[in-house]
C-alpha cells in the first residue's frame, strides 16, 4: 500500500495533479486527530466525524469506518487513542487503524467500544462507498462502482455524481454511469432521469442490463415503461448476435479440437490409404508425454512449469512417431492393400497399447496442469473467451499450416504426394516408396502426438482418451473427402459449429446423434466425402 | 424342392459339424438336469449358462460372417442388430414382471415409475405378448438394415466407407440408447427379469432350455447360410466380394443381392441377442459399443471367414479365452486379444478353419500324386474345392505392394 502511495505522490507531483491531496495521504499520522475525535461524543458527532473523514478523501481511512460499521473499532481509555481490535481470550488484540501495524493487547476494562446505531452503519455503508469511488487506483474504484450497480441503492447516487466528476478514466467513468443510471431506476426520481438512465442501460446491451430493464418494464407504467420495452427489445437483438458469436466460437473451438484429432489421420488414411484405428492411441501417447514432461520438471525444475508444453511437443512427436513407424514397419507394411486387415490389425495394436499405458501408469485420470497463460479467460463484447480455447485454435491452425508446408514445400512432402498418386512410376523414378510410407506414417502419427499434448489441457489424460476420439476423427476424415487435407480443415470446422448449434436446441447427445445421422446421409449423397479426388479407376 | 435346398446345405463338414452341435444340445441340458450333482458328468447350471452365451455370439459370428465372408460387406456395427433384438426380447421380459417390480405398478415397469412417467410409451404396446416380441426381435433389425441397406448399397457406398458409417450408426444407437428420455431405462438398460413364457428365468430346467433353443437356433441358421451359400445366389454373392463392378457389368443388380443378404444377417444378429438377453439378464446401451462390433469381426477372423464353421469356432474359441483370462490373468486379456488380431491378420488370412482345409487339401494332393507316381491304378480323385474361401489371401511382399491403380488408394 505505502508503494502505491510514494507511486502516487510521484506521479502527482509530476503530473501537477491534485497535489494537496496526495501530501494529505503520503502521512497517515496527520489523520489520527481526526480517526481519534471519532471516540468523542455522542451520534450525531461521531456522524459529523465520520463526515469529516470523508471529506479528507483518503481511502486510508476506510479500515477505520469499516471496523466501526463491524463494530470493532474501539477506544483506550488511558489516552483516548482508537484501535481495531480483535478478541484473543480474556483480552484484546490491538491494531492501528490506520497504519494496520499491530499494537499490543489490552484488558478488557483497559478499552471500550465505540457505539453505533443503524442510522450511522448506513452513513457509514454510504462514505464506504464514495470513499472506494475516490480510490486513487482505478479497479478499486471500478469494482466499486460494480457493487453499486448490483447494489442499485439510491443513496449512493450522491456519492456518484460526486465521484463522476472527478473521474478521469475513461472506462470507469462508463461503469460509474451505469451504476448511476441503475440506481436512478430504483430511485423515485422524475421521468425524463430515467428515460436518460434507461437510454445509458440499453447502450450496456449485456444480461445484467437485460434483466434491470424487464423489471423497470414490469413495475412501471407511461413513458418509462415504453422507453424499457424499446430497450429490451434491443438489448435481447444485440443478445441474440452475440449469443450466434458465441456459439461459432464455441463450434470453431470444438472444430478445432477434431481437427487436431484428425489431420493426422488424414494423413494416414487420406493420403497413404491406411486405416489406423491405433490413431486415438497416437493422440494418447502425446497426452502422456506431456503428463511425464510436467512430472520431471515438477521434481526437478519447477522453474520450467510455464514452457512444459513447449517442452513437450517436439517430444510428444518424437514419442509419437517411432511409435507410429515402428506399428508401420512391424505390421502394416505387410497389409498394404488389403485396408479391411489394416483395420482389424490397428484395432489389436490400440488394445496393447491401452493396456500397456494402463498397466504403467495405472488406470485412473492423471493430473495435466495448464500453464498460467492457458488458464483464465477475457470477455470480448458480451462472449467470454478462454484462453485454453483460443489457444487450442490458435495451435490447430498453426499444425495445419505447417503440415500444408511440409507436403507441399519440402522434397519429402514431393515423394509423399508422387507415392501417393502413383507408387510404381514413382518407385521407377527413384523414389525408396517403403522409407516414404514408414515416414509418412510417422509423420502422421507424430502429429497426432502433438494433439495429445493440446488436448491434454482440455481433457482427461486417462489411457481411453484415444478411443473418445477415433469415431470423431473418422467421420470429420470421410466427410471432409480423402486425400485432402483443406477437405479435414473445412470437415472439421463444419462438424464443430454444427454440433454447438444443435446443442442449445437438441442437447448435447441428441445434437451428436443428428450430426452422426447427418454424416450417414451425406456419405450416400457424396461417398468419396466433400473434396473428392477425381479418378477414373472404377474400382476405386 | 425343400429338400434338395437342404440337401446342398449338407456335407461332411456340415455333417461332422452338426453332429457336434446336436451332441452338445442334448448332452449339456441332461447332464444338467438328469445327472446328480455328485457325479463327475454333472453340468453346473453356470456353465450351461455360459455356453447358452457363446452359442448365441456364435450365431452373431454366423451373421457377419455372412455378410463379410461371402459378401464383403465389413459391418462395424452388427452388434447394433444384436442389441435391437436384445432390447426387443428385454421389453417382453420387462412386460413380464408386472407388479413384482419394486414399485409394483403393473403396467408400467420400474423405471417409468421413478422418471414419473404417466403411461407407456406407443412404442411399447404389445410387447406383453411373446409372438409380438418375437416378431419384432427378427422386424426391428431387419427393418433398420433394410433401410440402411438401401440408401448405402444403391449409393454404392462400399469398402472403408461403408465399415465407418456402419460404425457411426452404432454409435449414433449407443448415445441415444443411453438418453433416459427413449424410454428404454437409459443407462441401466433393462433387467431384473423374472419369468419367459410363464418359466421362471432363473431356474435350471429353463437355462437348459434357453441353451437347447439358442443351440437349435444356431443350426438352423447355420443350415440356412450354409444352403445360401452353396446355391446360385450365393455364387453371385462370392462374386460381388471379389470383383463388383464386374458382377454388376455382367448384369446382376448387385445392390438387390446385397440389400438381401445384409438384411438377413441383421435378423440373425437379431435373434442372437433375444436369446442372449435371458440368459444373462441385463441388456444396456454399452452392447452397442463399436468395440464389441470389432470383437465380432475378429472371431470371424480367427474362426476363418467365408467358412461358416470357422466363424462359430472362432466365437467359442476367442470367448472361452476370454472368460478364463479375464478371471486369470486380467491384466494380459487386453494384451492377449489384441496381440491376437495382430498374429490372426498377419499369419493367418484364412483363420483357423481355411487354414486347416488349405493343409488338408495340400496333403491330399501330395497323396494323389505319390499314387501316381507310384503307378497304382487308383483313380485319382480331384481335390475338393471350397468355394467359400477368400479369394484374395496371398501376403503381398512388402516391397511391391498390391496397388498399381493410379488413384489414391483407400481402395478395397
Amino acid at each position: 500500500m505505502s508503494l502505491v502511495r510514494t507511486f502516487i505522490l510521484l506521479f502527482g507531483l509530476i503530473a501537477g495533479f491534485s497535489v494537496n491531496i496526495a501530501i494529505a495521504q503520503t502521512d497517515p499520522e496527520s489523520l489520527r486527530p481526526l480517526v481519534n475525535e471519532l471516540a468523542k461524543g455522542k451520534y450525531a458527532e461521531t456522524e459529523k466525524q465520520i463526515g469529516a473523514l470523508v471529506a479528507t478523501g483518503d481511502p486510508a481511512v476506510a479500515p477505520a469506518l469499516e471496523a466501526l460499521g463491524a463494530g470493532v473499532l474501539f477506544y483506550r481509555k488511558s489516552d483516548g487513542s482508537v484501535f481495531i481490535t480483535e478478541k484473543a481470550g480474556k483480552t484484546y488484540k490491538l491494531t492501528d487503524p490506520l497504519t494496520l501495524e499491530a499494537k499490543g493487547e489490552a484488558g478488557k476494562r483497559e478499552v471500550k467500544k465505540i457505539k453505533v446505531n443503524n442510522k450511522l452503519r448506513r452513513v457509514i455503508r454510504a462514505a464506504l462507498g464514495s470513499l472506494t469511488l475516490m480510490a486513487p487506483d482505478p479497479e478499486v474504484r471500478k469494482t466499486a462502482a460494480e457493487a453499486v450497480f448490483k447494489a442499485r441503492d439510491p443513496d449512493s447516487i450522491e456519492a456518484l455524481d460526486i465521484a463522476l466528476a472527478s473521474e478521469t478514466d475513461e472506462s470507469v467513468q462508463l461503469i460509474m454511469e451505469q451504476a448511476r443510471a441503475a440506481a436512478v431506476l430504483n430511485s423515485d426520481m422524475d421521468e425524463a432521469q430515467k428515460i436518460n438512465a434507461i437510454e445509458t442501460l440499453s447502450e450496456m446491451g449485456n444480461r445484467d442490463a437485460l434483466s434491470l430493464l424487464i423489471n423497470v418494464q414490469s413495475s412501471s407504467e407511461g413513458v418509462v415503461r415504453d422507453a424499457a420495452t424499446i430497450a429490451v427489445e434491443k438489448i435481447e437483438k444485440s443478445i441474440a448476435a452475440w449469443d450466434s458469436a458465441q456459439n461459432i466460437w464455441y463450434g470453431l473451438s470444438l472444430g478445432s479440437v477434431l481437427l487436431l484429432a484428425a489431420i493426422g489421420l488424414a494423413i494416414t488414411f487420406g493420403v497413404m490409404g491406411v486405416i489406423n484405428m491405433a490413431h486415438g492411441e497416437m493422440v494418447m501417447i502425446g497426452a502422456y508425454t506431456t503428463f511425464v514432461v510436467q512430472e520431471l520438471i515438477r521434481t526437478s525444475a519447477p522453474g520450467l512449469f510455464e514452457y512444459s508444453l513447449f517442452i513437450a511437443l517436439p517430444l510428444a512427436f518424437l514419442a509419437s512417431g517411432l511409435v507410429g513407424i515402428a506399428i508401420e514397419r512391424g505390421v502394416i507394411r505387410w497389409l498394404y492393400g488389403r485396408p479391411l486387415e489394416t483395420l482389424l490389425a490397428t484395432w489389436g495394436i490400440s488394445l496393447i497399447l491401452q493396456q500397456a499405458v494402463r498397466s504403467i501408469f495405472g488406470p485412473t485420470n492423471r493430473e495435466v496442469g495448464n500453464p498460467d497463460w492457458m488458464s483464465g479467460a477475457f470477455e470480448l463484447g458480451q462472449m467470454t473467451i478462454t484462453y485454453n480455447r483460443m489457444w487450442i485454435i490458435v495451435f490447430a491452425m498453426l499444425v495445419f499450416a505447417g503440415l500444408m508446408l511440409v507436403l507441399k514445400k519440402t522434397s519429402f512432402g514431393l515423394n509423399t504426394r508422387a507415392v501417393t498418386q502413383n507408387r510404381r512410376m514413382a518407385a521407377s523414378m527413384g523414389i525408396r516408396t517403403p522409407w516414404v510410407d514408414a515416414l509418412t506414417f510417422g509423420l502422421g502419427s507424430g502429429i497426432a502426438g502433438i494433439a495429445g499434448v493440446a488436448l491434454s489441457q482440455i481433457d482427461n489424460v486417462s489411457p481411453n482418451l484415444g478411443q473418445g476420439y477415433i469415431i470423431d476423427s473418422f467421420m470429420v476424415v470421410v466427410f471432409g473427402g480423402v486425400g485432402n487435407l483443406w477437405g479435414t480443415l473445412v470437415g472439421a470446422m463444419t462438424l464443430g459449429v454444427v454440433n454447438k448449434f444443435l446443442e442449445p436446441y437438441a442437447g448435447a447427445v441428441l445434437g451428436k446423434i443428428f450430426v452422426l445421422v447427418f454424416i450417414i446421409l451425406f456419405i450416400q449423397k457424396r461417398p468419396r466425402g466433400l473434396f473428392a479426388l477425381k479418378g477414373r479407376a472404377v474400382e476405386a | 424342392m425343400m429338400s434338395s435346398f437342404l440337401f446342398r446345405a449338407m456335407d461332411a463338414r456340415a455333417g461332422i459339424f452338426m453332429a457336434i452341435l446336436g451332441a452338445a444340445i442334448v448332452l449339456v441340458p441332461a447332464g444338467n438336469l438328469l445327472v446328480p450333482e455328485t457325479s463327475p458328468f454333472h453340468v453346473p447350471t453356470y456353465a450351461v449358462t455360459l455356453m447358452g452365451k457363446y452359442l448365441t455370439y456364435a450365431l452373431l459370428a454366423l451373421a457377419v460372417d455372412l455378410v463379410w465372408g461371402y459378401c464383403g460387406i465389413l459391418s462395424l456395427g452388427h452388434a447394433a442388430f444384436f442389441a435391437l433384438g436384445g432390447y426387443a426380447m428385454g421389453m417382453y421380459l420387462m412386460r413380464q414382471i408386472g407388479t413384482r417390480g419394486v414399485y409394483g405398478d403393473p403396467i408400467l415397469p420400474d423405471f417409468m415409475v421413478f422418471l414419473n412417467w404417466q403411461e407407456l410409451p406407443w412404442y411399447w404396446y404389445g410387447f406383453d405378448m411373446f409372438w409380438f416380441a418375437a416378431l419384432m426381435v427378427v422386424l426391428v433389425p431387419g427393418l433398420l438394415a433394410f433401410i440402411f441397406g438401401w440408401f448405402a448399397f444403391r449409393s454404392r457406398v462400399t469398402g472403408v466407407y461403408l465399415s465407418i458409417i456402419t460404425q457411426a450408426l452404432t454409435y449414433a444407437l449407443l448415445l441415444a440408447f443411453f438418453r433416459n428420455d427413449m424410454g428404454f431405462g437409459g443407462n441401466n438398460g433393462l433387467t431384473d427379469f423374472k419369468d419367459l413364457l410363464g418359466f421362471d428365468i432363473q431356474a435350471d430346467t429353463t437355462r437348459a432350455g434357453l441353451f437347447a433353443a439358442s443351440g437349435l437356433a444356431l443350426v438352423v441358421c447355420f443350415l440356412i447360410c450354409r444352403a445360401l451359400t452353396r446355391s446360385k445366389l450365393g455364387k453371385v454373392l462370392v462374386a460381388v466380394r471379389d470383383a463388383e463392378s464386374r458382377t454388376r457389368f455382367l448384369g446382376y443388380r448387385v445392390e438387390h443381392y446385397k440389400l438381401f443378404v445384409w438384411t438377413l444377417s441383421a435378423m440373425m444378429a437379431g435373434i442372437a441377442g433375444a436369446l442372449y438377453v435371458p440368459q444373462v439378464g441385463i441388456i444396456n446401451p454399452g452392447e452397442f459399443a463399436p468395440a464389441n462390433s470389432i470383437e465380432v469381426v475378429i472371431w470371424v477372423a480367427i474362426g476363418g471367414r467365408g467358412t461358416l464353421v470357422g466363424a462359430v469356432i472362432g466365437a467359442v474359441l476367442v470367448n472361452f479365452a476370454k472368460t478364463w483370462f479375464t478371471a486369470a490373468l486380467p491384466e494380459i486379456w487386453l494384451f492377449a486379444l489384441g496381440g491376437l488380431f495382430v498374429f490372426v491378420t498377419l499369419f493367418l488370412p484364412k483363420g483357423i478353419v481355411g487354414t486347416f482345409s488349405q493343409g488338408w487339401t495340400a496333403l491330399r494332393q501330395r497323396k494323389i500324386s505319390a499314387a501316381y507316381e507310384a503307378g497304382s491304378d487308383e483313380p485319382p480323385t480331384a481335390p475338393p474345392h471350397s468355394p467359400g474361401a477368400p479369394a484374395n489371401v496371398t501376403i503381398p511382399k512388402p516391397s511391391a505392394p498390391v496397388s498399381g491403380a493410379a488413384e489414391p488408394q483407400p481402395a478395397e
